[in-house]
């Protein structure tokens, strides 16, 4: 077989998966700390101030990667319950839904960041522009999908039922994307480009980039600790977590 | 008709349906007299100007009759469940997302239709413009059929749950934003003089999808909890 292939088909495997991630956690927590560190002291000191918005334009080192990710982790929670709905692979149940509550708070920091630069910038804490209320409805998705989730008492159920309702939410996500294209309202228009130039002044773009990356890790560690803690919920009966709990072994 | 065909199947379900809501048809009514009770409550509210009720009176409506019809899907499945037909009704060999289309048909015919019928007189009671009736009632009838679609899924995802009410308002309200938005832009256009076809096409576009992907989408969901 393929390595490749192989070593997928073995990460699916939850005692695996729970070795694995284990092993990993502690660099993407480090990871994520030093770059968050390293793009935060880019972003509110060394980066210049903006010459319309002075020190305000500052709070975008918090709003933009964290309404990036709030996107991506629905987008990350809707393909693995994609997967899990059509290969039925226990994992994907998982990640699907430990996916969720770290994408809310990612939406909710979105809209509370976003309301704090609202107030001084736009003179209003929120107004209902076509970017705003998409994001607060992502909010509400994702919401529904732990709502549903926890509503059911038998978890792989409760996890397909979720990861079905949250593909039907996906709609969503190019709605929120695209809103300030297709609506000309408030929130303004997207300034970092991945194809073609930016309007941003490269002093003021790396800080941004590198905090992104930093929510990326953050996002996937977050992640990979849930989930590691829902498997030994979920497979409590097995043999593999039985040894985990009787045989004392630090930190494997 | 044959017996034992997909189409006699069918009729056979929807005859049924129509049968054991006009034996319970006063509780047909609840979702007529919620909606003129919340569509009354607006004046009382906010005062009985007669230019502010007219402004306001289109999404009131569309709200009211929303949120009808939202405490209505619950029981779309429920007496089903209770009794078992609803396993029956997975177990048969006809497919199940038309099964599911005619009991979503029956649920839009006896809950939206009233509803639209009610609709002038609830524009009366909030002085709506006369030459904006036709836009609202064009855009109830595209509006409400799309939440008995996207309804019946979700209905489909939290069927078994014994207090599934508020829930499933979670999940209905948020999908069912857009239709809201276009609906009522639709109305404020029409009030404004302005033309109001576009956001008309596109929940007509809408409910076309609605009609094919939802049934599909409720019988994969129904069929997730019920395992």
């Amino acid at each position: 077989m393929n390595p490749l292939l192989l070593w997928f088909h073995k990460f699916g495997s939850p005692p695996y998966f729970y070795r694995v991630a284990g092993r990993w956690l502690p660099w993407l927590y480090a990871v994520a700390l030093l770059l968050g560190a390293w793009g935060f002291y880019g972003g509110l000191v060394v980066a210049p101030a903006d010459y319309q918005q002075g020190e305000s334009f500052r709070i975008m080192y918090v709003h933009v990667p964290c309404a990036w990710m709030s996107l991506f982790a629905y987008g990350f929670m809707a393909i693995n319950g994609f997967i899990a709905l059509v290969w039925r692979i226990k994992l994907s149940e998982t990640l699907a839904m430990a996916s969720a509550p770290v994408g809310a708070a990612f939406t909710f920091i979105t809209l509370v960041t976003g309301s704090l630069w609202g107030k001084p910038m736009w003179g209003t804490w929120w107004t209902w522009d076509a970017r705003l209320t998409s994001e607060l409805v992502l909010l509400f998705l994702y919401f529904g999908v732990i709502g549903l989730y926890n509503a059911i008492e038998d978890t792989r159920q409760a996890a397909r039922a979720a990861a079905f309702l949250a593909l039907i939410g996906a709609v969503n996500l190019p709605i929120v994307h695209y809103s300030v294209v297709w609506w000309n309202t408030l929130h303004q228009g997207s300034t970092v480009r991945l194809l073609g130039p930016s309007k941003i002044d490269a002093r003021m773009l790396w800080p941004l980039l590198v905090l992104a990356i930093a929510t990326h890790v953050y996002f996937f560690a977050s992640v990979l600790a849930r989930s590691r803690a829902m498997l030994i919920g979920l497979e409590s009966g097995k043999e593999w977590v039985r040894t985990l709990a009787t045989v004392r072994v630090p930190h494997v | 008709m044959k017996p034992g065909t997909t189409t006699a199947a069918c009729v056979a379900l929807l005859r049924r349906d129509f049968k054991l809501i006009w034996r319970r048809r006063g509780d047909a009514l609840s979702p007529l007299l919620f909606a003129i009770i919340v569509v009354a409550l607006f004046p009382l509210a906010l005062g009985p100007e007669t230019a502010l009720l007219a402004r306001i009176a289109a999404g009131t409506i569309l709200v009211a009759v929303l949120l009808a019809m939202l405490l209505s899907l619950d029981t779309l499945f429920r007496s089903d469940l209770d009794d078992g037909s609803l396993e029956q009704l997975v177990l048969s060999p006809h497919p199940l997302s038309l099964l599911l289309a005619c009991k979503i048909f029956v649920h839009w015919l006896t809950t939206a239709l009233p509803l639209l019928a009610v609709a002038p007189l609830l524009a009366q009671l909030l002085h709506m413009p006369a030459d904006v009736l036709s836009v609202l009632l064009a855009s109830l009838a595209l509006s409400t059929p799309l939440l008995s679609l996207i309804g019946a899924v979700c209905v489909a995802l939290t069927v078994g749950m014994r207090r599934s009410g508020m829930l499933l308002a979670l999940l209905v309200l948020p999908l069912i934003v857009p239709v809201l938005i276009f609906g009522a832009g639709a109305c404020d256009a029409a009030q404004m003089g302005l033309a109001y076809t576009a956001p008309l096409l596109w929940l007509s576009a809408w409910l076309v999808v609605a009609l094919v992907a939802a049934p599909l989408a409720a019988a994969a969901a129904l069929k997730i909890s019920l395992t």
